[in-house]
């Protein structure tokens, strides 16, 4: 029984014949392939009248359906369906939702967001994604900065002051802080000297008598550092200027240099070459009102002060 | 002999019709006490009402849009998913544990597969009669009356479904609004779909496939025969009782009366000419005479068969499409009964009696390790989850430390951490929630004006949080508590641990 079921089961040929006895095997595709295949073309068929599929003219087969949308500007904008419409349909709808907490942050005082737990949150939350995209390249993604180039938004030392107003100015306007060289004006003595001094009014071990030689140079017209620095060296925020009285550094690379000999040299670097390079650029033209409002929030929520 | 290709079983078997006997008895009463009282939940459960501040006011409502289960005076959050767990765990264990004990009592008993589909029974043989009515009609070539019974049969079947699928949809929105929006069609598109779905699998399953949803498709009705051990008790035929040596026989001297091809008068007939002869008898002497001839106490009157809802012969032993409904228990006591014979010709025994050369009564075998292993584990999981939703918070917390950075040097020296604290409102209604710290000087904790936060319920309050201390302090402190107390309920305060990360401690 299995034997004859076998042989009827052999390949069977097309039934030419080439130089007497050269056969070709028929075995043809199966049935319902055959007619999957088939299946596709009307599938084809269908989608063309249903996407937009054909160049025509200048333009395209723009199948049956449409997407509309409203977009930022308030007008309604109707394409036929295509991927592109339909991300910016999407993008539109949520802008369109998060537009009343926008409003509401614009109509609302700093003093009544600081008390509002909603619009805190929802500050906490967008605040974060605007940060991330526009700061978060120089500041870094939780805003500590980096020491020498891009200043801690987290710490309590604000060098042109930490108030919502101040941050809301920084943003709009952008900053550029400026340090002058004093290797061609100051001998490497006196420069030595004026680091000591430095140094010592944060508390970093030093030369005192070089200090003391610093203090009178601090606050004489050769160096002048006190116009910028104010006399007490606690810093001037109209100028950015920074305070050296504090424990904070972000020019000078103080904390990481490992002996007081090195720290105090980090200072006398940046005496000796100054700085050009404190630049925040102008958001003001870049981010909408509203925005600028919530990153400023966010900002001040991350560290800010006076 | 060979058995070729084309002797094979087709993978595919045509649905032979059941129709069962109506039957009464304890088993009976038993399921359409089940039947009556789970229909009644089912269905009325969602016009309950319930008074609620802010939800709609239905004892149990599963608010899918608003994230929250509402079952009575309970609102379940996504985040109380471990009783969803706990409560899967227990209903495994309490199936395996049944089962061991019964067996497949969860089948025969209480499977909403059987409940539905005993009630479609029922309305089948209201419309169109009792068994062999039933068969008649099968058999009988398509005529009005046929058109009309089998028709109306299944309009009312579909029905039947249709309020099953809507009472299903009502559960998850507001019942009295949904109905008036489903026949309005202002209701949501899930809402469609759902009672179309469920219309159409309850007509099939209850309806149409019956016996096959437990044959062919059901997982539990097959895992559920790994747990029988020989102690467990089933439904089974006393084959030494019923089968004698001589194999079973009709009362009379002819062998076989078999019900099923008489009408049912002729049949009556007979089961009560015979019950006046026995009864001028006593049932004893009656079977002490078929036990002289070597017969069995089965009359093989087959009624066992003609009530079973899934088509098999109990008294061919055990088998994998038995429910364990009970009913040809009951079916054979009221043939027994009629006899004066002794009951429980069929019953629930034990394999391992059952085989002892000296049956005795059937008992219930507890004093085994698996089930008691069952036992102590759903008494345990039973009292956690009772436990777990008696001593739950009305409100979640969350304080996550910002790691970017982990802490700042100020300006002065001072340390500070900062946190993020997330307080979601289980309760019912408005509350005000006080944040405090301990092992830290109070002043030390700054979260803005939020030191005390209205959350309004179901809802979520995010709270920024700084912690500042002394180089002194910083070094000592490794750890401190953040204290978060519903104001005015101190009992439900509830306190975190937290990490204080200073400039020493950096790896």
């Amino acid at each position: 029984m299995s034997e004859q079921k076998l042989q009827s089961q052999t390949v069977q040929t097309t039934g030419h014949a080439w130089d007497g006895d050269l056969q070709e095997y028929n075995n043809p595709l199966p049935v319902w392939w055959v007619y999957t295949f088939y299946a596709t073309f009307i599938f084809a068929i269908v989608y063309w009248v249903i996407y937009p599929s054909w160049p025509f003219g200048k333009g395209w087969i723009g199948g049956l359906s449409d997407i509309s949308y409203v977009n930022s500007a308030g007008e309604t904008k109707t394409h036929s369906w295509n991927t592109r419409a339909l991300y910016l349909e999407d993008m539109n709808q949520a802008a369109a939702a998060q537009k009343p907490y926008f409003d509401k942050v614009q109509s609302m005082s700093y003093e009544q967001i600081s008390r509002d737990p909603e619009i805190t949150a929802f500050i906490l939350s967008s605040g974060k994604a605007l940060f991330a995209d526009n700061c978060a390249a120089c500041h870094q993604s939780g805003g500590q900065g980096v020491v020498g180039f891009f200043p801690n938004l987290t710490d309590d030392d604000w060098l042109y002051g930490g108030s919502y107003e101040k941050i809301h100015q920084t943003l709009v306007g952008g900053r550029r802080g400026y340090m002058p060289s004093f290797s061609e004006v100051l001998s490497a003595e006196q420069i030595g000297d004026l680091a000591n001094y430095v140094a010592g009014l944060s508390g970093i071990p030093h030369d005192a008598a070089k200090a003391k030689a610093g203090d009178v140079l601090f606050h004489s017209e050769t160096a002048a550092c006190y116009y910028c620095h104010g006399a007490d060296a606690k810093g001037r925020k109209e100028m950015g200027a920074p305070n050296l009285t504090d424990g904070i550094w972000l020019w000078a690379g103080v904390a990481a240099a490992p002996s007081s000999e090195g720290k105090v040299a980090a200072i006398r670097n940046v005496i000796s070459t100054g700085l050009a390079k404190g630049v925040m650029p102008a958001w003001g033209g870049r981010l909408s009102p509203e925005q600028i409002k919530v990153l400023t929030v966010y900002v001040h929520d991350l560290g800010g002060g006076l | 002999m060979q058995t070729g290709l084309e002797d094979q079983l087709g993978l595919y078997q045509k649905r032979i019709p059941i129709f069962t006997r109506s039957v009464k008895g304890n088993f009976r009463r038993f399921k359409t006490a089940v039947l009556v009282m789970a229909y009644a939940i089912f269905f009325l459960l969602p016009w309950l009402p319930w008074s609620r501040l802010d939800a709609p006011s239905q004892a149990v409502l599963f608010d899918v849009l608003g994230r929250r289960f509402l079952i009575f005076g309970l609102t379940v959050y996504p985040q109380d998913v471990i009783w969803l767990a706990l409560l899967l765990f227990i209903a495994a264990i309490l199936l395996f544990f049944v089962t061991g004990l019964v067996g497949r009592a969860f089948c025969g008993y209480f499977c909403f597969q059987t409940l539905w589909t005993d009630f479609y029974i029922w309305i089948e043989s209201k419309i169109q009669g009792e068994r062999p009515a039933r068969v008649r009609l099968f058999r009988q070539p398509w005529n009005r009356e046929k058109l009309l019974k089998i028709g109306g049969t299944h309009a009312l079947w579909i029905l039947a479904s249709f309020w099953t699928g809507l009472t299903f949809a009502a559960y998850f929105a507001y019942a009295p609004q949904l109905l008036v929006n489903f026949f309005t069609g202002q209701a949501a598109a899930a809402a469609y779909i759902t009672v179309t779905v469920l219309t159409l699998a309850t007509y099939a399953a209850a309806g149409l496939m019956r016996e096959q949803i437990c044959t062919y498709i059901c997982p539990y009705g097959r895992f559920q025969s790994v747990m029988y051990e020989p102690e467990t008790l089933a439904v089974h035929y006393d084959a030494q009782r019923g089968e004698g040596t001589h194999g079973r026989a009709s009362v009379r001297s002819g062998r076989g009366i078999v019900v099923e091809r008489r009408s049912r008068e002729r049949a009556e007939a007979t089961v009560a000419q015979e019950r006046r002869r026995i009864n001028r008898n006593s049932g004893e002497r009656a079977l002490a005479e078929r036990h002289e001839q070597g017969l069995g106490d089965c009359i093989d009157c087959g009624l066992c068969v003609q009530v079973c809802p899934v088509g098999i012969d109990i008294r061919e032993g055990l088998q994998y499409k038995c429910i364990s409904c009970g009913l040809c228990i009951d079916a054979c006591n009221t043939i027994m009964d009629s006899f004066n014979f002794p009951r429980g010709l069929i019953r629930y025994d034990s394999e391992k009696n059952l085989a002892s050369a000296t049956p005795s009564a059937p008992k219930l075998a507890w004093k085994r390790l698996k089930i008691i292993g069952y036992g102590v584990a759903l008494v345990l999981m039973s009292a956690y989850l009772v436990y777990s939703i008696g001593t739950r918070g009305s409100f979640d917390r969350a304080v996550n430390q910002i790691r970017q950075p982990l802490y700042v040097v100020l300006s002065n020296g001072d340390i500070r951490n900062r946190y993020q604290i997330r307080i979601t409102n289980k309760a019912a209604e408005d509350q005000v929630y006080v944040i405090s710290v301990r092992g830290i000087p109070e002043a030390a904790l700054d979260v803005g004006h939020f030191r005390e936060i209205t959350i309004k319920p179901g809802h979520s309050g995010l709270v920024q949080a700084s912690v500042r201390l002394s180089p002194e302090l910083a070094t000592q402190t490794k750890h401190f508590e953040l204290l978060i107390t519903p104001k005015g309920k101190p009992a439900e305060a509830r306190a975190e641990k937290i990490r204080f990360d200073t400039p020493g401690l950096r790896p």
